[in-house]
């Protein structure tokens, strides 16, 4: 089958390649171009780990093909930290807050909740749990990770993080 | 888990698109979100020789306003839809599904179109779109028609789609203002399938239904228009006595499967609780 030449952005910096048109977009990261901070999990569109951030939308790059690519804008994990080397709030916050145990789910659940502060800086717990839905973990209960996601928020809104009582 | 192979088409126009699609017949398939067609492929229970992408197509994007009806592109995503003013303004049910559809992730990339155009029995929409009396447009190399949806869905994955045509906008008549609306879904976890829903929209005038049209998801092999049991609650004060019956009529129509979401009674029964919760809902959101 004839290859399709592609071009996008991954973490700013430009990527040509020629790929067959059914190579998904999580394969074309991890296996052609070493970027493997997005996992595969389930490889269903259900878990979420393989989520990158794809021309402003969280995306399952297990259910998306390089071809549709073509053009984008994608960040990962390997592009979220700060321009100085340091971490990025979200990153900050899931290491004070515990935000991980064994630690696979946390690029897609980093990614994801970086798109979700875009659209809404500060998120109640509820839209937390209701924006990162599309995000499995396994290991921590979710609630360190609600509360890495409300650390972060609070830092980038400049306002001192207060846990809620449990 | 690697799709088989396919060669890979982006047209910029549904002229172009309806062309590329005559050329190959059952070998090709149309790609709008891929949510449903990718794991179908990755599974090679779908194996088009040629997937022609819609997405590069700006006709088939945006929502419009069209005498007393919405139009919706059929690339619109879940995510739009349920970002957009004019159907929160509108047709409110479509916010409230969309919002029950997959996940955050799914709901970026899935469409409108593809949604309703699949066929899938599990879909949310398709009863949604039933409910409000939507036709969907449809375009060949013949031109363009309009098909129902309530005449749309044949069987499992059956629609009245034919081989070549591409679903290119829904149009639904805006339901008159003041009218109550509901969508009640059960499901296992967020991200799930139905294990059954219900849709409702209703108006009622001093203090009875004046009209009312309901919708049942994945709990047949089509989604279902509940006509029957619509009928039976017009004028009626939805009194317990008169929704019993109605919903009887409604679980009378439902032949769900046994699966891993429960035996098929059980799928009956939750079918019926799911439309008294979308009644009683839509009833107390409902003017008149």
């Amino acid at each position: 089958m004839a290859k399709s030449q592609v071009s996008m952005k991954v973490n700013g910096q430009l990527i040509e390649a020629l790929v067959e048109p059914r190579t998904l977009l999580i394969h074309f990261l991890r296996d052609q171009q070493n970027i493997t901070g997005p996992h595969i999990g389930c490889e269903t569109s259900h878990c979420g780990a393989c989520t990158v951030d794809l021309d402003g939308k969280s995306v399952k790059s297990c259910t998306v093909f390089t071809v549709q690519a073509n053009g984008a804008d994608i960040r990962t994990i390997e592009g979220m930290a700060n321009a100085d080397g340091t971490l990025h709030a979200l990153q900050e916050g899931f290491r004070e807050m515990h935000g991980l145990q064994c630690g696979f789910c946390t690029p897609g659940m980093i990614v994801r909740a970086w798109r979700l502060l875009q659209e809404n800086s500060s998120p109640s717990e509820e839209e937390i749990r209701f924006g990162i839905a599309g995000n499995l973990c396994r290991c921590t209960g979710y609630q360190n990770i609600v509360k890495a996601i409300q650390f972060a928020a609070a830092k980038l809104n400049g306002v001192p993080f207060q846990e809620a009582a449990e | 888990m690697i799709p088989g192979s396919f060669a890979y088409h982006r047209p910029t126009s549904v002229k172009e698109a309806v062309s590329l699609l005559a050329q190959w017949g059952d070998d090709g398939r149309a790609l709008a979100g891929g949510h449903s067609l990718i794991p179908m492929m990755k599974l090679r229970l779908a194996m088009p020789a040629h997937l022609v992408d819609l997405a590069g197509i700006s006709e088939l994007k945006g929502v419009q306003a069209d005498g007393n009806d919405v139009v919706i592109g059929a690339m619109v995503t879940q995510h739009e839809l349920v970002a957009s003013e004019l159907l929160t303004a509108k047709v409110p049910l479509l916010r409230e599904t969309s919002l029950q559809v997959a996940d955050p992730q799914v709901r970026y990339v899935g469409t409108i179109g593809g949604n309703v155009a699949n066929g899938d029995p599990g879909n949310d929409m398709p009863a949604v779109m039933m409910c409000l009396g939507a036709s969907y447009h449809v375009t060949g190399q013949g031109g363009e028609s309009r098909i129902a949806a309530r005449d749309f869905y044949q069987g499992a994955y059956f629609t009245a789609l034919e081989t070549g045509n591409v679903l290119t906008a829904v149009r639904i008549p805006v339901p008159p203002a003041g009218h109550g609306y509901a969508y009640e879904k059960l499901k296992r976890k967020i991200g799930d399938y139905a294990t059954a829903a219900a849709a409702v929209v209703l108006t009622m005038a001093g203090g009875k239904v004046a009209t009312c049209s309901i919708g049942l998801t994945n709990v047949a092999e089509t989604p279902l228009w509940a006509e029957e049991a619509a009928h039976i609650l017009v004028g009626s004060t939805l009194d317990a006595a008169t929704v019993k019956k109605a919903v009887a009529a409604a679980e009378a129509i439902t032949a769900p499967a046994t699966d891993a979401r429960g035996p098929a009674h059980y799928r009956t029964k939750m079918a019926g609780v799911m439309l008294t919760r979308a009644l009683a809902r839509a009833s107390s959101r409902a003017r008149g």
